[in-house]
């Protein structure tokens, strides 16, 4: 018999990771099931805020990747409902999903991150594509690595070999949203870091390696199709890397202002950490990282998933018997 | 754009925020649910122990009766011995072509073509040769041609893959003079042809066309479904085929199936039997038309300059060109992030082209909802095309090289209003009429 009531798991939304979404919420679901919690799934539409109107739920786990699941917008509205929920409050969300603003403030913080321009479509259409573009190359080299501002699964990310091929990358991208993040392009390890605090303050898990078969991009399809990737879980790192890469991630999670769990994807070249994005609704599918991380420390799901939602109803000061 | 990012954005179609002008799903809502319903109840209870029991595998007698009487509709003159009842037509392609097809044997389909019938062919490791349409569908000089070629290249196909009345995606119709052409081409050729005939009886002017099957009953082997007449759930579609490959489907569906479902068949049979049935195509062909009209004035009054789309008298479906550069693969995260969604082009090629067009639906939103969606997808036409404009309209993100010469049909161009073509932004933004 669960302790927690019933709980809501958040998932699905309207954006293009919606597929995604209700994968890791069917998988946090099914867990905190064996785990004894009452777990349903919710989506992010108009039926949300009468059902939790008519029937507060103890806490939910937000699982909504994308736009309104990490942009912050869903969790001011269960702010505004005054119902606990895991993970990091609007506010941080919306500087984590915003990929400049990450990188800004984490480069002040003395994170690495590869250099990097951030340009509307307006500007494209304003002051002529071309002109823009030649700059970019000129600033930045080649290759670069293309992708919207806001936005996950690598959806509308492009890797850009030639000059050439830098249209139509921009193109892709603003498929996904209308601020483009151009990168330089840092060819090393990827790296997923998760990050989990349970009240004792936020632990790096395991970190993950991610090598696509055939050395192909991380792409959508990489990420998740089974076996399209191999991830090697602890990463196949040195220990001085590890730690570093360990200690980089607990930094971004404490300077972004995250809370409870949150996921940094890195680059490792030459023994370099470069700091690529912060998640703060981390995939939960069977290809996702974070239940990996998890699993190689030993840690249970559901479990897992149970101890964050307490820690959220314990953090609003309501009772859960 | 890869298969399974066009899977996660269907993910978000499927929700009622969006207008889905994608899927090509019959309005069930128009069907006299609760008569359907007392017969189910009434057949399971007078006589379930056969309803509910396994059949034979060429399918109930008493309901092949029953598409005789329908498929005479087209002129087509059969006996109930020379059908064979498959789970919705589909499985009638995929039969056959598991009876016609080694892999790398050559299949004839049009360009462009129904894309469950790719999907089988590809399932077969058949090798798919597009033979181009125009606004009166299958054109048969460049059947003739097609074939010449591949004879040249010593290749003989297997067969002509053809949907002749109310084209899926293309929404055009093989006329009447050129039916008996490409008839005339595929006897000197020796090549069967496979005749998908799901929407022949939802035209909306005059008679329905005369099947191709009604005129060659030896090379013409006809697929048929209840799918669009009265249900898909029902699953219940045939086949009919010479007496050779009547034998080999009805062993081929055994194999695959044992037997279809009693249950369905015999609703079916018995909704012939004692339902207007007749009288509920022309409901569902009035609707439809109410449908295709308010699509086709949405289009004229809305749509960007260059674009083009063909006008269906009958069926589901609309075929939209789109103005040079653009990418209806490509585009297709912008109009689901507008929340309208459609079926890019490039599923309807086996070799990837197609990414030119886009295939609407118009049978299953009402009108109000249709108008809208077309709205919203002007809106997102306009801004690729200022986007490709901006960048300078480079290759097209996803199109691939081919010979195969991507149809080319008569359309409404000039249609659009003269506000669109002046200034298409500015009209894609007017609200709607």
């Amino acid at each position: 018999m669960s302790d927690l009531g019933h709980v809501l798991v958040l998932a699905g939304g309207l954006s293009a990771e919606r597929a995604v979404s209700l994968r890791s919420g069917d998988r946090i679901r099914d867990a905190l099931c064996d785990a004894g919690v009452e777990a349903v799934i919710a989506d992010a539409d108009a039926a949300l805020i009468p059902a939790i109107t008519a029937d507060p739920p103890t806490a939910v786990f937000p699982a909504i990747h994308g736009a309104c699941g990490e942009d912050g917008s869903i969790r001011e509205v269960l702010a505004l409902l005054d119902v606990p929920y895991v993970g990091s409050t609007a506010s941080a969300s919306r500087s984590a999903f915003d990929k400049p603003t990450a990188k800004a403030i984490l480069g002040a913080a003395g994170v690495h991150t590869p250099a990097s321009v951030t340009l509307p479509r307006d500007t494209f259409h304003d002051l002529g594509a071309g002109a823009v573009l030649e700059r970019v190359v000129a600033r930045l080299g080649l290759p670069l690595f293309v992708k919207p501002a806001r936005g996950g699964s690598a959806l509308g990310a492009t890797r850009v070999l030639t000059e050439a091929e830098l249209p139509n990358a921009m193109m892709s991208c603003f498929g996904y949203g209308d601020t483009a993040l151009v990168e330089q392009y840092v060819s090393g390890t990827e790296i997923a870091v998760s990050v989990l605090d349970l009240g004792d303050g936020p632990q790096a898990l395991p970190a993950v390696e991610i090598q696509p078969v055939g050395g192909g991009s991380y792409d959508y399809a990489a990420r998740y199709t089974a076996g399209q990737t191999e991830f090697y879980t602890p990463a196949r790192l040195t220990t001085e890397v590890a730690a570093e890469v360990a200690e980089v991630a607990v930094t971004v999670h404490q300077v972004l202002g995250l809370r409870d769990l949150s996921r940094t994807d890195f680059i490792v070249a030459d023994g370099e950490v470069f700091f690529l994005e912060a998640n703060v609704a981390p995939g939960m599918t069977e290809t996702s990282t974070l239940p990996m991380a998890l699993a190689a420390a030993g840690r249970d799901l559901g479990v897992t998933c149970r101890e964050l939602l307490l820690l959220a109803v314990a953090r609003a000061g309501l009772p859960w018997h | 754009m890869v298969a399974s990012e066009i899977r996660a954005l269907f993910a978000v179609a499927a929700r009622p925020e969006v207008v889905s002008l994608a899927g090509g799903m019959p309005c069930i809502s128009a069907l006299p649910l609760d008569a359907v319903g007392e017969l189910a109840g009434q057949l399971v209870a007078d006589r379930g122990a056969v309803a509910l029991q396994y059949g034979t595998g060429q399918g109930d007698p008493g309901l092949r009766e029953g598409i005789c009487d329908v498929m005479s509709l087209e002129g087509i003159k059969a006996h109930p011995d020379e059908i064979v009842v498959t789970v919705g037509s589909q499985q009638g392609l995929d039969l056959l072509t598991r009876i016609f097809v080694d892999p790398g044997d050559v299949v004839l389909a049009e360009g462009p073509s129904y894309v469950g019938a790719l999907g089988t062919f590809a399932s077969y490791q058949a090798a798919v040769v597009h033979v181009p349409m125009d606004d009166r569908g299958l054109i048969p000089g460049a059947l003739a041609e097609t074939l010449s070629r591949l004879a040249t290249a010593g290749r003989q196909p297997k067969f002509l893959y053809t949907c002749p009345s109310f084209h899926n995606p293309a929404g055009v119709t093989l006329d009447q003079s050129r039916r008996s052409a490409v008839l005339d081409v595929c006897q000197r050729a020796g090549l069967p042809v496979i005749e998908d005939n799901p929407y022949g009886l939802l035209g909306f002017e005059g008679e329905p066309a005369r099947a191709l099957r009604a005129d060659d009953a030896d090379g013409v082997i006809y697929l048929g479904t209840f799918s669009k007449t009265i249900a898909p759930g029902l699953r219940v579609g045939w086949a009919l085929a010479p007496a050779g490959v009547r034998d080999k489907l009805v062993l081929a569906a055994e194999s695959a199936v044992l037997c279809h479902s009693s249950l369905a068949q015999l609703m079916v049979r018995e909704y012939l039997a004692t339902q207007p049935w007749r009288e509920q195509v022309k409901v569902f062909r009035e609707l439809y038309r109410e449908r295709r009209d308010a699509m086709l004035d949405a289009l004229a009054a809305r749509m960007p300059v260059g674009c083009r789309w063909t006008s269906p008298s009958g069926g589901f479906y609309v075929w939209l060109g789109l103005p040079p550069g653009v990418d209806a693969k490509a585009m297709l995260p912008r109009a689901i992030a507008a929340r309208v969604a459609y079926v890019p082009g490039t599923g309807f090629y086996a070799g990837g082209q197609g990414g030119d067009h886009l295939r609407l639906s118009y049978c299953f939103p009402e009108p109000s909802r249709i108008r809208e969606g077309v709205r919203r997808l002007a809106e997102v036409i306009a801004a690729e095309v200022e986007l490709r404009s901006t960048f300078g309209s480079p290759a097209s993100l996803d199109s691939s090289a081919s010979s195969v010469t991507s149809a080319s049909f008569v359309t409404s161009a000039s249609s659009a209003s003269p506000d669109a073509q002046a200034n298409p932004a500015a009209a894609a933004a007017d609200p709607v009429q």
